[in-house]
């Protein structure tokens, strides 16, 4: 049985169901009625499960608990900007474990990165992103100024790579107490020539480390698709074969550093899959190939826009599971790395955020 | 005193309380001590810089108001969402 978190904007959604049975999952929850859920996820080693809740009225909150079928989440304390700076929280775009016992990371809008030690039930702002003196000339995306990819180096809580749309990638080896930026070979064609070697106005879109090879990462960007092999130092275009560098969601191979998936949509100017074809693009050569994986996926009049958090995975290599859901409500499947899709269920509300529990 | 009185999800937050007694001489004030008397609200009322959210509204003796209105000692608050917040 796999257990999908599906985060829409009328709620969390917890789909259970069996992806090799390719029928639609069955609806086990939905939780928060009313609120946006923007991201939800589950700690494996804790058993504990986490959601970005936004009120309309109340604003974001990051909730938790060990079932998330029952009455018992409770609130995330710490997450909020210090009194007095001239900033509110707006929105948690990210959760995720870090590499040592107790620690978690947190990237929220305005870019904003939050840390926690003791199994993410208070949490603290991270000083050194906070205070960085280029701060006030920050620029956001169409989707705000957004920290939603934190990249850890397996095994090692030192080193640590985020993505910040539209302020590039910030690295550090000092577990977050020092940070410099890893923005060489990436180029924003949405600033004139003559200013994309010195901007730092650069969209990541999303970015995942390869676990089996953790200098590798790679990038979905504002009109790009990239490649670092240098630990995010550096970056390589890998759009060649695409039908277009336009996108947001990304699914590394936790098994294989040379296979990775993203869902190209037109262009900035018109957020839709392309030729009103749904299709994952899915390279096993680290991005020097590309194969259209659509078999089971609508082909014909589908305009689908699917969200940066939207695309999940379960298992690696052959035992790959991917999902990923779209903001016309749809959750797709594969339970094959992506040769073959069933839907996982129609009609909720539109997706912001899957993942495997 | 002032008595401020919670709905869904305030009131759930207040431990089921629909009304809470609280001492102050301002919104802010009594909004601060709701804080204090019931920690789990803090953040949602007021934000991080001791403003009434943009989408709640608090009224005290039916007229809307925000942080720095004074609070008369028998006054009544009411903490609403606003019809202009929530999810489209």
């Amino acid at each position: 049985m796999t257990e999908l978190l599906v985060g829409t904007k009328k709620g969390l959604f917890v789909l259970e169901g069996d992806p090799g049975a390719e029928k639609p999952f069955e609806v086990a929850t939905r939780a928060f009625p009313g609120d946006v859920v923007e991201f939800a996820v589950r700690d494996p080693r804790s058993g504990r499960y986490f959601a970005s809740v936004t009120s309309g009225h109340y604003g974001p909150r990051v909730m938790h608990t060990t079932d998330p079928g029952g009455d018992d989440w409770e609130q995330a304390t710490g997450i909020a900007f210090p009194e007095g700076d001239d900033w509110s929280l707006e929105r948690i775009w990210s959760i995720r474990p870090g590499e040592a016992d107790g620690l978690m990371y947190a990237g929220v809008a305005p870019a904003a990165l939050f840390a926690s030690t003791d199994g993410g039930l208070t949490w603290e702002l991270n000083r050194a992103m906070w205070d960085q003196p280029t701060r006030s000339s920050w620029q956001p995306g169409a989707g705000g100024l957004c920290l939603h990819s934190i990249a850890t180096w397996p095994g090692d809580p030192m080193r640590l790579a985020i993505g910040i749309s539209a302020v590039g990638v910030w690295l550090s080896d000092d577990a977050g107490e020092t940070w410099r930026h890893g923005n060489a070979g990436l180029i924003p064609r949405y600033v004139p020539e003559e200013s994309q070697g010195d901007t730092i106005d650069l969209c990541v879109h999303n970015m995942h480390r390869a676990p089996q090879r953790p200098e590798r990462l790679f990038m979905q960007f504002h009109g790009g698709v990239y490649r670092s092999d240098d630990t995010g130092e550096s970056w390589t275009s890998i759009a060649e074969g695409l039908p277009s560098d336009f996108g947001f969601p990304m699914v590394i191979d936790p098994g294989d550093p040379d296979t990775a998936f993203v869902i190209p949509l037109v262009a900035d100017t018109d957020r839709v899959t392309v030729d009103g074809r749904v299709r994952v693009f899915g390279t096993h050569d680290a991005g020097e190939s590309w194969t259209s994986l659509s078999d089971g996926l609508p082909q014909d009049g589908a305009y689908l826009t699917i969200l940066r958090q939207a695309f999940g995975h379960e298992g690696e290599g052959s035992g790959l599971s991917l999902y990923f859901g779209a903001t016309s409500g749809d959750v797709f499947g594969s339970g094959d790395a992506g040769a073959s899709w069933f839907t996982v269920r129609e009609l909720l509300a539109p997706v912001n955020s899957v993942r495997v529990a | 005193m002032a008595i401020v009185k919670l709905r869904a999800p305030l009131k759930d937050l207040a431990g089921g309380c629909r009304e809470v007694t609280i001492d102050g001489s301002s919104v802010g004030d009594v909004l601060r001590e709701l804080e204090r008397q019931h920690p789990r609200i803090t953040g949602w009322v007021l934000d991080e810089h001791g403003r009434v959210r943009l989408h709640v509204n608090v009224f005290v003796d039916g007229e809307r108001v925000r942080e720095d209105a004074p609070v008369a000692q028998d006054a009544t608050l009411h903490v609403l969402p606003s019809i202009s917040g929530g999810s489209r």
